[in-house]
């Protein structure tokens, strides 16, 4: 059943997102970052329909639907707008620099490829895959968050981490579509949420840099 | 799938009352204009949902798929329908001034009705979920609304409070997904692919073969995950902000209920890795995190000014406790670790409901500017000072009993954990008492209004916690009892 090439168009696909996970760090505008971000969905699309088609199981190509259309197209095509509305064409502001973060990046992704392949050891080849890469595109996601101050890229890092859960999702062999379509059906919740805070945020205080934000610390008052 | 869910739900009766309930009301609640009629209505709500959480107790039906109920999981329901229902009367007497004060206007208020009943139907699908992937959907659907209701009053610091619960708590909520899918990848070699790789009931009765280094892992990321939600110490840091900056109801609400149902996942999850005997012990990591919160909150609670903030940090303490007593396992323990959450949940959301008056009445959350409340508000005074007694573990109260317990367990199994954890509890009551004594007593300051919201659901808790100090039911210590063993 598992052909060569199976498991090589697999493990391309999977790579692709852990290296656009990359891109996403060294990023420095406002719309390089959206457009970049549409691109890790696209892949994440491709890879969950050849899990689909490898595993027989038709519902991942709902999944991988879900995710173009809302993750590729629908959310950066919006945040977009707001980086427009906003007037946001600054470069985005980083709290380390790009090298430091990149190298840490890369330790990021050699811990958890370590981990995961050896955990998995009995488990289904192409799930194990899935995992190292998986949790990769997860830790590098956490990176991007706490490296950036902007709130954008905060919110872009936070759905590169679900990207990265629903790729773990797929690879593992035939998941329940209750969890997959509830993840989709949450990040657009978690979208609206975001959304609302934005405009919140800038009717309050001008600005999308969450160290406006920092300043109103409660307990200094 | 969403078909069986719907034929399971009206197969159960009393298990789906008490989610379908709450479920219909938020479309009733954010329908209906003014908010008299739907503060009524949310008290209503909340009371149905209560009676058919106690009538879990009799009669129930074979787990499903996708929901079940036990021992362990309705005593978590009926504690979390119970404050549900108190808080809701406590809020349609608070919320009205609210509105007077201009802090909120009548179409956030139905916004705000909608999202309480949104919350309560979230904890109880969590608490009642039978599937581990439908739990964690769950424990996500009550963190978005409460991320809403944290951020309602839109000031600037009630937007940074929420903000900064919403980012962490997704990215906790992420690591216990991954956990959730490592759980599922150890399953599937065992039971097969499908929904019963997800289902709890199967699940346990299965744990023996699991990959026992798959489960490890995904054990980590599950206690990381569902942890923050707990909010134990180093991944607490949007608790105090949350409580502090949103409607003190809420804060009632996250303290007494919300902390509870993260616990309840992390408590499944560990259950399950109880029965793997292969993998790693999960006491000793929940032990550690425990203790370590228990002893930081203790030692932050000296430098709080703000008055919700000081008992939003009482509670880590209080969660620190109950996870650490959990994590020392044992049916002593445990036992204890079930009483405290209980009088914990109970005493936690009458001090908030003491709080949300005394701001409303003196017009500040500042301590400093608090003083000689039992002169200038007598029963509300002491009425707080009595919650304060009871939070900070003095007899006769119920969180005596429970403290008592889980330090005399830990000194009969490990004598050296006691010296910080009892160390760690002194410290906190001497905080404290330090605190109550300035806020209590002295000369009344500054604005002295009158007090709007009702006094009842305060003092039923502060009686339920004082009768249970002094004389718990035997009905009670025995299932108490029972659940403790099946926790292992």
């Amino acid at each position: 059943m598992t052909h060569p090439l199976t498991y090589d168009i697999a493990h391309l696909l999977a790579g692709g997102m852990v290296l656009v996970s990359f891109m996403l760090l060294y990023q420095d505008r406002m719309h390089g970052l959206l457009n970049v971000f549409a691109l890790h969905a696209v892949i994440l699309a491709l890879s969950v329909s050849w899990e689909g088609w490898v595993q027989h199981s038709p519902h991942l190509f709902i999944t991988a639907l879900i995710a173009l259309v809302v993750k590729a197209i629908t959310i950066p095509l919006a945040l977009h707008r707001i980086v427009r509305r906003l007037d946001i064409h600054r470069s985005v502001e980083t709290v380390v620099g790009i090298g430091p973060t990149m190298l840490a990046g890369m330790g990021l992704v050699a811990l958890s490829t370590a981990l995961m392949l050896r955990v998995t050891a009995t488990a289904d080849a192409l799930a194990r895959q899935d995992l190292a890469f998986a949790l990769s595109v997860v830790l590098l996601g956490l990176l991007m968050m706490v490296s950036r101050r902007n709130a954008i890229s905060q919110v872009v890092g936070l759905m590169s981490i679900e990207n990265g859960l629903i790729l773990a999702a797929a690879g593992a062999k035939g998941m329940p579509l209750v969890v997959e379509i509830s993840i989709a059906f949450s990040v657009l919740v978690a979208f609206i949420v975001i959304g609302i805070f934005l405009f919140r945020i800038r009717e309050r205080f001008d600005t999308v840099d969450v160290q406006a934000l920092d300043r109103f610390r409660g307990d200094q008052r | 799938m969403i078909l069986p869910d719907m034929n399971a739900v009206t197969q159960f009766g009393a298990v789906g009352a008490v989610l379908i309930i709450p479920l219909v009301a938020v479309f009733i609640l954010a329908a209906l204009p003014g908010y008299r009629l739907t503060s009524v209505l949310n008290v209503f709500a909340s009371l149905l949902t209560f009676v058919s959480a106690i009538s879990l107790f009799f009669g129930r039906p074979q787990p499903a798929q996708l929901l079940f109920i036990d021992d362990l999981n309705v005593v978590f329901i009926v504690l979390n329908t119970l404050v549900g229902l108190t808080t809701s009367i406590f809020s349609a007497s608070y919320i009205a001034h609210e509105l007077e004060t201009g802090r909120l206007t009548p179409t956030y208020l139905r916004f705000y009705h909608a999202m309480y009943q949104a919350m309560m139907f979230g904890m109880n699908l969590a608490l009642l979920a039978n599937n581990i992937g439908l739990l964690w959907v769950a424990v996500e659907l009550a963190t978005l609304t409460t991320v809403m209701m944290v951020g309602i009053y839109r000031t600037h610091e009630a937007l940074e409070a929420a903000w900064k619960y919403f980012i962490l708590g997704s990215v906790g909520i992420a690591l216990a997904l991954f956990g959730t899918i490592l759980v599922y990848v150890a399953a599937e070699p065992v039971i097969g692919e499908g929904l019963d790789a997800m289902t709890w009931t199967v699940l346990i009765q299965r744990a023996v073969k699991f990959d026992p280094a798959l489960l490890n892992v995904a054990f980590v990321f599950l206690l990381l995950g569902y942890g923050t939600k707990v909010g134990l110490a180093p991944v607490h840091a949007w608790l105090p902000d949350a409580h502090a900056e949103g409607p003190t109801p809420i804060s009632a609400v996250l303290s007494g209920l919300l902390l509870n149902v993260a616990l309840y996942a992390v408590l499944r999850f560990k259950m399950l890795m109880t029965a793997n005997e292969a993998a790693i012990a999960p006491g000793p990591m929940m032990v550690t995190m425990g203790l370590s919160s228990l002893v930081f909150a203790a030692l932050m609670l000296y430098r709080r000014r703000d008055i919700k903030r000081l008992f939003a940090y009482s509670s880590i303490e209080h969660m620190g406790i109950i996870t650490f007593a959990f994590g020392m396992g044992g049916p002593l323990a445990n036992f204890a670790g079930l009483l405290h959450m209980t009088m914990h949940s109970l005493t936690k959301s009458a001090i908030f409901f003491a709080v949300g008056n005394v701001a409303q009445a003196k017009g500040t959350q500042k301590i400093a500017d608090i003083r000689g409340l039992t002169e200038s508000h007598p029963v509300l005074g002491w009425g707080l000072l009595a919650g304060v007694v009871a939070i900070a573990g003095l007899p006769p109260l119920g969180i005596f009993m429970s403290e008592f317990l889980v330090v005399t367990s830990t000194f009969a199994r490990q004598p050296l954990l006691a010296i910080p954890l009892v160390l760690g509890l002194l410290t906190a009551l001497g905080a404290l008492v330090w605190r109550i004594t300035g806020i209590a007593f002295g000369t009344p300051e500054g604005q002295v209004a009158p007090v709007k919201a009702s006094y009842v659901p305060m003092f039923t808790h502060l009686a339920l916690v004082l009768g249970a100090g002094l004389y718990l039911p035997p009905a009670v210590v025995t299932w108490f009892q029972h659940v403790a063993h099946l926790l292992g």
